[in-house]
């Protein structure tokens, strides 16, 4: 008995840990080469393709020269920090996975119950958004550390960008608490599920308010003045090089899976698969007779990857914006259309249930 | 307590938006310019001085490089310039062959400034799709002369060469396919909301200003001065054509770029009309074997992609001149760089260094 219990309250969740972390790890190395291949193709080039076929290996090449390259410190760096920023940034990018369910039913290994989750606390996206307000830290120490003239531009950009898009990303998110009535991500989806249909719809608003503030948290073009390159070289990042430099830009990817997930879980039904009532659409459970818990995992990441795509897309059309108008459109416009939207779904709640 | 404090800033002479080795000393209160002074020379070559110690028809490959965006430009202002001061004659043929190069020559520096501008401002994607006209423009270049970028495509008296067979077509192709082509990269920006917000209001400055600070070229029509070297003093065969001058009325960054895509057009419409009438005959006329002009000067302007290209030729009757001496629109227009950006943001710096198309080859020469 007491075996059992140090399995399923230790070593169960540390393999999770362990399996998500690696997962991820990979999800994220790939991401970047799915950015790069999807650009590539919007802008008339083949994209990498040296390495393995078809490119396949380019991130694992890129990981391994980043490792072996010299790690350089300036001079008249703060070390300790500057050393520290790169990890703060990245650790609350994948500490934010903890709480993201990747299917619905759990399966059993050795007489084992596995969930899909890491961790479902009641508060979950209460949680993501605490912890990942946190990446910023690393984003600002870093710039200031870097004892330098860009850097310090760049990391004073990111810090006003990113505490005011919190706001309207914040609000956003309520729209879908409202209707789901919990801040456990799984309830939410479970919520989607028991009123058969995905708050897409109901939400549109707030998922395009919260898709925006997103874009805007985590340096994307339109808004990637942090790093505009045309004007800050690199932004907050100039100085770093090798590892420190690899771990910036994997939490920058991080944070955008982590984003996309969370649009997935609160708006495009997690783990649950389209058409679920349509006859004719029923061989899209086709994964559900290998396991629910496949193919919850597949839709969920199908969904993430249509999100991650459409981020990409915008990178390859838009100009960015200039710094005060990123503030007017934070200030002016999506966070007064964000409010508005969560008055009137509390309005609509209060007058449907009396 | 609390002070604040100006901060000054090396934009370059390594820097990605400052299209080659500007350097810039930006003074920043917060990100406001407060002073901005341009700092040149870091690519000065002395051409001037160096073509004094050559034969004259060694000289036009060195004015290649001076804008080598817009190289054909050059080499024809040069041409021109000598064949002015010793009365060279050019058959019909030439000269229809010379505007329909040049014209070629200044959509493709316009395409260049098209995909970098909109680099600094963040649409990447621009930058691709005019780079893909553009290898069109250097093949027909190729095919031409054999080279893409500095090509030294003109003689005196005429062209290097007659044009190859098939040249034409393939001419032709590419400019029934250029407007649409341009209507591809106005989907993209003219309408786009942020280009709007990044390029209206921007690096304002009024047909006064612009010509006491002496713009040339897209930036002074920007302005709404109409001004066209290629109107106002015909060189070349420009005066058989019809085209028009776009001209700006904000006097802002998208005006300037509104007018660089119609001239495209307008390029395009004159290269049409050239193939259209190009006469037969020879593509060079007599020229003496020697080139030893009188002792005279001259200053011959042409319209270059960038604006007013000036060639200052003083000779003193050997085979190499007395002194040269290029006025550049690039160097020009850079003066108006502070003047254009204070009280903008750095992010507007960058661009209205991008609406300003300048050639750091040509400031510095």
């Amino acid at each position: 008995m007491e075996t059992r219990l140090v399995i399923i309250n230790v070593v169960i969740p540390a393999i999770k840990v362990a399996v998500v972390l690696g997962v991820m790890s990979l999800a994220v190395a790939y991401a970047t080469l799915l950015e790069r291949k999807v650009l590539g193709f919007i802008q008339l080039r083949l994209a990498p393709r040296r390495v393995g076929f078809h490119g396949i290996l380019q991130p694992i090449a890129d990981g391994i020269k980043l490792l072996l390259k010299e790690d350089i410190i300036p001079d008249r760096a703060d070390r300790a920090l500057f050393i520290l920023a790169p990890v703060i940034s990245i650790i609350p990018a994948f500490a934010a996975l903890a709480v993201i369910p990747f299917a619905g039913q759990s399966f059993n290994v050795l007489g084992f119950e596995i969930k899909p989750w890491i961790t479902d606390v009641n508060i979950g996206i209460l949680y993501i958004l605490s912890i990942s307000s946190l990446g910023v830290y690393g984003i600002m120490l870093g710039g200031w550390a870097s004892n330098s003239k860009y850097p310090l531009l760049g990391s004073l950009r990111s810090a006003a960008q990113m505490v005011s898009y919190e706001v309207p990303l914040g609000l956003a998110i309520i729209g879908p608490l409202l209707l789901a009535g919990t801040a456990s991500m799984t309830g939410i989806v479970r919520a989607q599920e028991s009123q058969g249909v995905w708050f897409v719809f109901p939400q549109i608003v707030a998922l395009f308010c919260y898709f925006i503030s997103g874009m805007a948290e985590t340096n994307r073009i339109p808004f990637d003045l942090p790093e505009a390159e045309a004007e800050l070289v690199a932004g907050y990042f100039t100085e770093y090089s090798g590892m420190k430099f690899a771990f910036f830009y994997l939490a920058e990817y991080t944070n955008m899976i982590v984003v996309s997930s969370i649009a997935t879980t609160l708006w495009l039904g997690g783990w649950l698969r389209p058409f679920p009532g349509v006859q004719a659409l029923s061989f899209l459970n086709f994964l559900d007779f290998i396991s629910p818990t496949l193919s919850g995992v597949f839709w969920f990441g199908f969904k993430v990857f249509m999100v991650l795509f459409v981020y990409i897309w915008v990178r390859g059309t838009f100009p960015r914006y200039r710094y005060d108008q990123l503030m007017n459109l934070g200030w002016k416009w999506l966070l007064p259309i964000s409010l508005a939207n969560v008055v009137l779904t509390a309005l609509v709640l209060t007058i449907r249930h009396g | 307590m609390f002070h604040t404090e100006i901060l000054e800033v090396n934009m370059g002479p390594q820097h990605p938006a400052t299209h080659g080795v500007l350097r810039v000393i930006l003074s920043l209160d917060g990100e406001t310019i407060v002073d901005c002074k341009p700092v040149i020379g870091y690519l000065h070559r002395g051409v001037e001085k160096l073509s004094e110690h050559k034969l004259y028809v060694m000289i036009p490959p060195l004015c290649d490089r001076l804008d080598y965006v817009g190289s054909a430009s050059q080499n024809l202002g040069y041409i021109e310039a000598v064949e002015k001061l010793c009365g060279i004659e050019v058959p019909d043929r030439g000269q229809y062959i010379r505007v329909i190069l040049a014209e070629l020559n200044r959509i493709s520096s316009h395409l260049v400034w098209l995909g970098t501008h909109g680099l600094d401002i963040g649409a990447m994607t621009v930058f691709f799709y005019t780079f893909r006209e553009r290898e069109m423009i250097l093949d027909l270049f190729e095919a031409f002369c054999g080279a893409r970028l500095t090509t030294n495509m003109f003689r005196f008296g005429g062209t290097l060469e007659d044009l190859p067979p098939g040249w034409t077509e393939g001419c032709r192709r590419f400019i029934d396919l250029l407007p649409s082509r341009i209507k591809e990269y106005e989907g993209l920006l003219s309408q786009n909301r942020i280009w709007l917000e990044r390029t209206k209001g921007i690096g304002v400055i009024s047909a006064e200003e612009a010509v006491n600070w002496g713009l040339t070229g897209p930036c002074l029509r920007g302005s709404g001065v109409n001004f066209d070297v290629r109107k106002a003093m015909p060189y070349a065969a420009y005066e058989r054509f019809q085209f028009d001058v776009p001209l700006g009325t904000e006097c802002d960054t998208y005006d300037r770029y509104l007018v660089r895509m119609e001239e495209m057009r307008q390029s395009a419409r004159i290269i049409r009309q050239a193939l259209d009438t190009l006469p037969g005959g020879e593509f060079r006329g007599k020229v003496p074997k020697k080139i030893k002009p009188p002792v005279a000067e001259i200053y011959h302007v042409i319209e270059g992609p960038r604006g007013e290209q000036g060639f200052y030729i003083k000779s003193d009757g050997t085979e190499k001149p007395y002194r040269v001496r290029f006025k550049s629109p690039s160097f020009v227009n850079l003066q108006a760089l502070p003047v254009m950006s204070k009280g903008h943001l750095i992010a507007d710096a960058v661009a209205i260094i991008g609406t300003l198309d300048i050639v750091l080859g040509d400031v510095d020469r």
